[in-house]
Formats: C-alpha cells, structure tokens, sequence
C-alpha cells in the first residue's frame, strides 16, 4: 500500500474541512465508502473512482543499467477529490498530481505536476487503459508504456506482466488501522521492465523488475498515526513481499502480504512482519532511518536492507523518501521503500 | 565647554531677530518638505507599478501571447500541455463590479508557477475550487472599496481581482478563452517546438520594469523636476537669511577671535549651529513633505489611473529612511547655502573694517562673474542641445538653462538699472534708480528664486497644456467612431455588421495584430479607407495621398516612436513580420503607446495574416443616436455591457480625470511660488532693517514717510515684474527642452508645443500679488516708522 497521498489527502481535506466539504471522521461527506466484501472488477477498477477521496496508480522498478549500476524509477499518479464527482470543465472536483523520479546511486532526479480534471490536462480511462498527467503516460497494462520526465531527466519504459493481478487484503479489501479503515487495494507486482533513461550524461539502458500499485479510499489515517514505513521486496526466488507499519504513539499497525511466485497472495497477520530502523541518517534535514532490519519468522525471513542512494528524498509538495533498496541476510533480491512523516 | 559658550553668544542673534529665524527654519523645511512630498508620491508610485510588474511574475517569467491580439484557445493550452509545455493559462479582462472597473485576473492555481503565485490562499487551500461560485481576490483597499464578499490578499496590485479561471471565464462571457500562457522557468526535456503545436503564438520575454513604470516616466519627471526646483528655490531663503545673519555679526565674529578663539574652533561652532537648524527644519520638512504626499496623493493616483490606468495604491507610509533622507538634504542644502558665507568668514580679517568703495568693486567684479558663468552655461546648454545625446544631455540641458537664466538675471538686471538711471530725470528719479541698483545685491537671490518659481511655472505649465491638447487630439485618433463593439465569434461579427448596415453611418472594422517589430513588441492595425480617419487622424509627417496609398495596401503609417528609434523617415521601407516591407507614407503621434505601432489597409493586412482577429469594430453614427444604438445591439445580439462600449461617455471620463492632473500640477505650481513668495518676504524684511540708513537723509531732505514707503513698494513690484519678464522666454525656453529634447529621448514622442497667454497673464497676476504681499509688510512698517527711528540714524552717525 502507498500512503503519501493519505498524508496529502489531509493537507487538502484539512482546509476542505474548514469549508465544511468534508470531515474527517467516518467516510467523509458523501464520499463512497470501502466496506468489507466489496469485489474488484476489472477492466472498470483500472479507471478511476471519483466518487473516493483519494487514489493512486503507482508504479516502481528496480533497474540495472548498461552501465552496471543499479537505478530506481518511480512513476505515480494521485487522484484527490474536493467532492465526490466529476464535472466537465474548471468546475471539476477533481485534482491530480504526478510524481516522477529516477533514483541513482548518487543522485535523485524529481519532478511532480499538478493538474485540475475536467479540462483532459490529467486523467484515467478504464479501457483501454491510459492514466496520463500532461506529457507523462501510464499505456496500456500489459504491455505497458510508461513515460515522464522533467527538466534534467526522462524515461521511456515498456514493462510485460510476468503474473497475475494480485488482490491485497481480502480480495481488495485492505485494512489500515486498528479502527477499521480501508482500502480497496491491488497491485501487480510482476512486471518484466526494460526501456531508457535519459540522464544529464546522456540516455541508459536499462532492464529489471516493476511493481504497479492500485488503490482507493476515502478513510484517511487515524489522527494519532504520524507516519509510515513501506517496503515491497522482490526476492530473487521469485517470491514477493508488501510490508508497511503506520507509526503512532504506540505499537503502531504493521501489516504484510506474502506472494507466492505464482502470484498468490497470501496476507500475513497482522505485527507478523517486524521492522526495525538500524541506521539514522540527516537526509533534507530530517533523521531518517535509511537502514532496516525486516523479520517475518512465519516464512524464515530476517534481512538487513540498504538503500541504493540514501539520499532519495522526494522533495515534492508533501515531501517523503521514496528509493530503490537492496537487502541479505535470509533473502536477497531488490525492493523499493517509501519512509514519511519524519 | 568654550564652544558651548560660543554658540550661546552666536545663538543671541536669533534671539534678537526671530524673524530671521523663522525665515530660515521656514524656508528650509518648506524646501525638504517640498522635496520630499514629491519624492514619497513618485516612491509610492514606482512601488504600486512594480507590483503590477510583478503580477504573476510578469517581471520574471516569459508568456506566450496570441500574436493576433485575441485569444488562446483552451484547447491549445491542453495540446501544449499534453505535450510537456509547462505553461499556466490566465484569462485577463476588463470587469464591473457595482459601480467600479477593474482588471480581473483569472488563474489556475493548480500549474501557476510558484514564482507566480500572488495569493497563497488560492495555492494551498484547494478546496476553493470546488463549488459553484468562486472566491475573488483583491489588494485590501479594492476589497474594501467593491465590498460584495470580496477576500483581502494583501500581495496584489490595487484594482486587480483575482479568481479561479473557470470563474473568470464565466465572469467574461469567455469560455474555452486564454489571454496568455505563464511559462514555467524550468521546461521538460525535448519538449516539442511551439509552433508545431499551437499557430499564431509568440513567447514573449519578461518586463522588467513593467509598462507602466514607462508609461508614466513622463509624468514622475514633472513631479520631480517640481520638487528640484522647489527645494533650490527654498534654499534661496535659507542662504538670504544665512547671509543676512553672518552680515550682521561680522563684528561679534571678530569680537569672538580678538578674545582668542581659535578660527577652526569658531568654524566647528557655527557649523554645528547651522547643523542644528537644519536638523530641526528638516524634521518639520519631513513632517509637511507626509502631509503634502498625503493630500496630493489620491490626485495623483486618479491622474495616473485614468491617463495610463495605471493603478497606485492610495494609502502612504513614511518609513524611517525618508526622515534620514529628509534631514540629510535639508543639512546638505544649508551647507551648500552657508558655503560661501562660512569662506567669509574664514577669510574675514580681524581688524579691518569692510570699506564701502571695496564693495562696490567686489559688486562689479561678481556681476562679471555671473555674466560670464550665465554665458558659460547657456553655451553648455546650447553645446548638448546640439551635440548631446541621451536622456542626460537632456537633463544637462535643462540644467544648463536654468543655471544660465539664475546667473544672468542680476546682471541683465543691473544693465536695465543702469539704463533706466540714465535716463532718468530729476534728483528724486534718479535717487530712485540708483537706490534700487544699490538695492540689487541684497534682492537678487530673491529676485532669481522668483524669477525660476515662475519659469518653471511657465514651463511645466506649458508641457502640461501642451500634453492636454495632445492627449485630446490621440483620444480622438483612437477614440473617433461613437461607439465600439466586441463581437464574440467571426460569425457574430458578420451579422453584427450586416444589421449594422441599414443603421449606422459606417461600420469600421478594426484588425489588430500583436507581434514583434524589430524585436520588440508592437502592433500592426489594419483599418479601412473611410474619412474618420482622414479627419481625424493628424499626421506630423506625410507623403502625398498618404491615406489613398495606406488603402491600397502601397503605405504604411508608423508612430513617431517606430520613427525615432529605428531612424525611419518617409519613404523607408517598414520591416513587418513574415518578410513584408511597406514604405512608410506617413508618421503620426502615438502618445502614451510605449510600442511600436503600425497601420496598414485592412485588406492587405488580412492577406498576410489569415488569421488576423476580426471580431472588433467602430460604428459611425449621429452621436445623438449612439446611445440609442448601443441598446439597440445588446438586446438584438444579447452582447454583454461591456461589449458596446459608448465613446462619448469613455471620452469625457477620460477628460474629467485629465482635468485632475491640473490639480496635482496647479498645487505643485502654488506650492512652488508660495515659496517664492517667502523668499522675496524674507530678504525684503531682513534688508528693511539696514535700509533706514539710507532713507534717513532722503527722508530729512523733506520726502514724506508715505511717498518713501510708496516709493519702496514700486521698486519691488517694478522688481518683481523685470523678474517676471525674464522667466517668460526663461519658461518657454524650458517648455520647449521639456518637449523636444527629455521626452524625445525618454520616450521616443515629441509633443507639440502650444502657447496659452492667458496663463502667461496669470501667472503675472499672481506673481505681482505674491511680490505685492512680501513687500506690503516691511513698506506698511516703513510708513509708519516714528521720526524719532529716523532721527536716531543722524544721532549714531555723528
């Protein structure tokens, strides 16, 4: 699950308040609800769902390069809505907000847009599908073609699903807190990548491992929950993991899906995966833990991981980190992690 | 602990003759205050144009604008999105609310550049775009002023409202309607090229200063020379009174250095004494400068709104550095007053007493001195006029004539005094005469002051009418169909102009191109061959069937600014875009346009750009029917108010708000000869009091008191009105350099120069009456001074 845009959802939601469009108890004024039992549909749950405060289409890869080195690519589009509707026009409820990145080893290339809906600047079409942000496109989702960039850099990427789209929680049905809230929540953690990057020092080559995130609500965090940490972890056996912990002023909620090779979920109960920090680092001026140790004694798991650039920091509207990541011990393989509210 | 005691005997001489005081301390903070007035006016108004300047970065980020004058589509903006463009649409019109026009701005918050944003509500509160009926934004006095639920942003311009665009569209009547782009400063990689996306578009680069602060240079230059002169003219009674007050303790000054102070010692004093005054004048300067600020300032604002519509903020504050500045220029002007006293009394000997005959040879040799400095800065002045270039040049010229018209003046007049001396007859006549020349040292600082105040009221007075006729003259090139219309689609305007056919004398279409003349902006206007124009569009220069060729497409007409800066006289060939070259047949005036303009037959100009905008049209018709008229096309077409505007009335709005000017301009004018009028005041009061010297025996001799205070009174109108002639050649002189010289090189138009003798005979008027009010006083106490006054002359001379 990917959680930025709850925390963006609260800075906009916040003031929406104010206006009194919505509050943030319960499920909002007139937004749509995520109850249990709901069922995905697809091709229609690839579009968007005005009728939900909130959604993402969030893709990460790991990639090797030609050139041996190790990159990470981000590519995300977040749907927020002011009401639930959509209307023709500047008129439209509707804001979308693209977020781009290319991580090295030694730098972090970002870019972000915004976008109102209603005017086609930003949008989601269930079939055939295309989520687009200006120039940025997310075509197609098997194969796709994935393309963004900003002032100092640019991708071009095709990616071939390798499995099955993957249901989280129950069938889509993802809980997030102790209260209750949810999500409907899937992804396909499976994409074969390969593509460029077009960098300062000209275009790369690149090839690796892609993971697509899909998911909607309209319940944002428990006021006392401050942050979170998130991994999805490809292990070389082929096998997946999708871990987070919602840090509050206690245990906090931590919760896990395993994936079979065959891309069979399995969700893990919940404070099954324990995520310890190892390693503080001043990144932007925070203190943020850039080192883990992962365990989950239900499938033998105990690793260490290390980010590819420890910098990675997201300097975006609502900031965060967000970067390829590396990790031994019990497990190799590559993964990406997001860390906010630090 | 010796100094202090120094400064106190220096210090009873003001105590003895307060009046002297008084005439210093006034004239010098009137001087400051004057100058500081007009410098907090002119701050406040940069300030104000700056922030328009700023308006969604226009300082800083370029645009791309329509090149036809009209409109983006909001399709193109999409494609150009779509396509990587970072740009941010604004939607900008003219708009009413209640009673009150302003700018509305509409924006999308959501792509504005961060640079761009000027309402941070909008920015980060974006749950205002949901729902119906949108926030507007203005600066707190325009929110104040409209009322009707508008929210106060402090960072925005005076007479601008802000709103979400989809509301501005719907404001407008524009729907899918883009006025520019907002290019973002950073652009994706490889973006695709402009002109492969979106047709009949332009970047445009940022303005730094703004078009406002250029338009209005003119008028700040008036404001300023206003306060130049005020401030040299007041520090003409500071530096009679500093002489008078030196003048008369010679005598303790060398009472003080035979009782052993050292020279250096009593230097250090008397400056520290003049210091101190200046410090004390400065601060009332500085207090009366806010008050002058204040009270001229809403007049000055209504000038600049309706002249350029450029939008001043009303409200003024007066921070810590105009009080610095304020007492740092009034201690500056008494040092540079008291200069030439303080070498006196450097070189004052110690014993010798002054001897009459060494004065009057020191008389004659300064007048030729001052013959020879005038002479040698009228030939400056003639030198740059012909060879100078520049703005500067400009400014040296003014200079160079006014410093020549001040140092000229006492010896032209002491010429006239010798003639007319010579020429007199009988003792009593020719008593009069010489008196009056012996008078002239002592008056001739007032008398110059006086004589500048007028000139400059002649000649601001001159430039003023002369751009009021001018500006009548460019409203009625631009303004000469009754009314105009704004039509919003091609095929509206068809129809529009069928239904006019059978109902108006003409109808006039107006094509308008937005574009780059020699790598500016400019305009290129297409018009038709109608006699509106032929009537009523004066041309300084012009070929023979100047408007036969400009509608056949074989001439153009180019503004006197294209004229002068890109050297094009009758018969160049005009560079337009696309490689089309038309020879120029005729230049007219374009007052207040900073751009380059063009006109062209409207048939050749539709051929070479298909996509010209003709959605704007003038409609000729009785002006007793316009009214009737206008209805009748709002309610035939449904065209919204705004879209038919009524020329009659535009014009006399137009006209009331100029009338304003002369207001800011009459206040300045009075302010300036008030001062005048203290100056002469104060050295007629300071030299009665060493006259009776001189009267005494005229008196004894058996003239009356009467007919001495009669003759006194003659001698200084008769004064004052010598200075009077001389300001007016003075004064035209100024106009002409004013006209010819400073705004050609400031702004690239010459305006015609008029001559208005009624104003001339006022300002006589009024100069006599100030001359008559200074010297009624000491001559009323001259009448009536006790024999016994007399008398004591003859007792202290024996």
């Amino acid at each position: 699950m990917r959680l930025s845009l709850i925390f963006i959802a609260l800075f906009w939601a916040g003031s929406a308040l104010a206006q009194g469009f919505a509050g943030l108890g319960g499920s909002g004024a007139g937004f749509a609800e995520v109850k249990p039992g709901m069922v995905l549909d697809f091709p229609r749950d690839h579009g968007a769902h005005p009728a939900y405060r909130v959604e993402w289409w969030y893709l990460t890869a790991n990639l090797a390069g030609s050139d041996g080195r190790d990159y990470g690519v981000q590519w995300t589009l977040f749907r927020s809505a002011l009401a639930p509707e959509t209307i023709d026009g500047w008129d439209d409820p509707q804001v979308w907000m693209g977020h781009a990145a290319i991580t090295t080893p030694v730098h972090q290339f970002v870019t972000e847009r915004l976008a109102r809906g209603g005017i086609g600047q930003a949008g989601v079409v269930a079939e055939p599908f295309v989520a687009f942000i200006d120039e940025w496109r997310m075509q197609g989702l098997d194969p796709m073609h994935l393309t963004a960039g900003g002032p100092d850099f640019a991708f071009d990427l095709t990616l071939q699903a390798d499995g099955p789209l993957v249901a989280q929680g129950q069938g889509g049905y993802s809980v997030k807190s102790a209260q209750g809230q949810a999500s409907l929540y899937y992804s396909q953690p499976n994409y074969q990548v390969s593509g460029t990057l077009t960098l300062p020092d000209g275009p790369v080559r690149v090839s690796g491992q892609g993971w697509l995130d899909r998911e909607w609500s309209s319940q944002p965090l428990a006021p006392d929950q401050t942050g979170w940490d998130w991994v999805s972890l490809h292990f070389d056996s082929g096998e997946k993991l999708m871990g987070f912990q919602l840090r509050d002023g206690g245990a906090g909620f931590v919760s896990a899906t395993w994936i079979s090779a065959a891309g069979e979920p399995e969700p893990m109960p919940t404070g099954a995966l324990r995520m310890t920090p190892l390693e503080q680092r001043q990144v932007a001026g925070r203190d943020l833990p850039v080192r883990w140790r992962l365990e989950l004694p239900q499938r033998g798991l105990d690793i260490t991981t290390e980010p590819v650039n420890p910098d990675a920091w997201m300097p975006t509207m609502v900031p965060y980190w967000e970067g390829p990541i590396r990790f031994a011990g019990s497990h190799t393989g590559r993964g990406y992690m997001e860390l906010t509210g630090y | 602990m010796r100094g202090l005691v120094v400064l106190g005997a220096l210090a009873s001489h003001w105590r003895r003759h307060p009046v002297q005081l008084a005439m210093l301390l006034l004239g010098l903070s009137l001087a400051t205050g004057l100058w500081t007035g007009v410098q907090a006016i002119n701050a406040e108004a940069r300030a104000s144009y700056s922030r328009a300047a700023q308006t969604l970065a226009g300082d800083r980020l370029n645009r791309i604008v329509p090149q036809d004058g009209g409109w983006i589509a909001q399709a193109d903006y999409i494609a150009l999105r779509r396509a990587g463009w970072q740009v941010s649409p604004i939607l900008e019109g003219e708009y009413r609310i209640g009673p009150v026009r302003v700018r509305l701005l509409g924006i999308d918050p959501v792509t504005l550049p961060r640079q761009a944003q000027m309402v941070p509500e909008m920015a980060s509160d974006l749950s205002a775009l949901a729902g119906a009926r949108k926030t507007l934004y203005a600066a707190p006095e325009t929110a104040e002023r409209l009322g009707q639920g508008l929210v106060a942003a402090p960072g925005l311009p005076v007479g601008v409202v802000v709103t979400d665009i989809g509301e501005a569209q719907r404001r407008l009547g524009l729907e899918g309607r883009i006025s520019r782009l907002i290019l973002a400063a950073e652009q994706p990689l490889g973006i695709p090229d402009l002109a492969t996306l979106v047709r009949g578009v332009a970047v445009r680069a940022p303005d730094a200063s703004g078009d406002m602060a250029r338009l209005t240079d003119s008028f700040h230059l008036n404001l300023t020379a206003f306060g130049m002169l005020a401030f040299l003219v007041g520090l003409f009674i500071v530096q009679s009174a500093i002489g008078l007050a030196f003048e008369q303790r010679r005598a303790m000054v060398r009472t003080l250095r035979a009782m052993g102070m050292p020279l250096l010692g009593l230097m250090v004093v008397m400056i520290s004494e003049l210091v101190g005054l200046a410090l004390v004048a400065g601060l009332i300067g500085v207090a009366m400068g806010y008050g002058v600020a204040r009270e001229l300032l809403p007049g000055v604002s209504a000038t600049l709104r309706g002249l350029y519509g450029a939008e001043v903020a009303g409200g003024l504050d007066l921070p810590a550095v105009w009080w610095l500045w304020g007492l740092l220029i009034a201690v500056a002007g008494t040092l540079a007053a008291a200069a030439l006293h303080l070498v006196q009394v450097w070189r004052l000997p110690l014993l010798n007493t002054a001897k009459v005959g060494g004065r009057v040879a020191g008389m004659a040799r300064l007048l030729w001195l001052q013959g020879a400095a005038s002479l040698v800065c009228a030939a400056l002045a003639l030198g740059l006029l012909l060879f100078g270039q520049g703005l500067l040049s400009g400014f040296g010229v003014l200079a160079g004539l006014i410093l020549s018209a001040a140092a000229g003046l006492p010896v032209v007049l002491a010429g006239l005094l010798a003639l007319a001396r010579r020429m007199a007859r009988g003792a009593l006549a020719e008593w009069f005469w010489a008196d009056t020349q012996a008078q002239l040292p002592g008056l001739s600082l007032a008398l110059v002051a006086l004589m500048l105040a007028l000139a400059t009221n002649l000649g601001v007075g001159t430039m003023v009418s002369s751009f009021r006729q001018t500006f009548v003259g460019w409203l009625d090139q631009r303004m000469a169909a009754e009314l105009y219309v704004t039509t919003r689609t091609e095929a509206e305007a068809a129809s529009v102009a069928d239904w006019l056919k059978t109902r108006a004398d003409a109808v006039l279409p107006i094509l308008t191109v937005e574009t780059q003349l020699y790598g500016a902006p400019g305009e290129v206007f297409g018009v038709i061959d109608h006699s509106t124009y032929h009537d009523n569009w004066p041309l300084l220069q012009q070929s023979a069937g100047v408007w036969q060729a400009v509608a056949a497409g074989e001439g153009a007409l180019i503004n006197e600014q294209l004229h002068y800066r890109q050297h094009l006289a009758l018969g160049d060939l005009v560079v337009l875009p696309a490689g089309w070259s038309v020879p120029v047949v005729g230049i007219y005036s374009d007052y207040g346009n900073p751009m380059a303009q063009v006109i062209v037959g409207s048939a050749v100009l539709a051929a070479h750009f298909p996509d010209v905008s003709g959605l704007r049209m003038g409609v000729r018709v009785a002006p007793a029917r316009a009214q009737a008229l206008a209805e009748d096309l709002r309610e035939t077409f449904g065209l919204p108010v705004r879209n038919v505007v009524d020329q009659s009335s535009i014009k006399a709005v137009s006209l009331q708000v100029f009338e304003r000017t002369f207001g800011v301009t009459a206040a300045l004018n009075g302010l300036t000869l008030g001062v005048a009028g203290v100056a002469m005041f104060a050295s007629l009061l300071t030299l009665a009091a060493g006259r009776l010297a001189q009267l005494a025996p005229v008196w004894a001799m058996g003239m009356t008191r009467g007919a001495l205070a009669r003759a006194e009174f003659a001698r200084s109108l008769l004064l004052a009105g010598l200075a009077m002639l001389m300001a007016l050649p003075v004064g035209l002189g100024l106009a002409w350099v004013l006209l010819n010289v400073v705004n050609v090189e400031a702004f690239g138009w010459r305006l015609p120069m008029y001559l208005f003798p009624l104003d001339w005979l006022r300002l006589a008027a009024f100069g006599l009456i100030a001359a008559a009010i200074a010297a009624a006083i000491p001559v009323r106490r001259l009448a009536r001074i006790a024999p016994s006054t007399l008398l004591k002359v003859f007792a202290n001379a024996s």
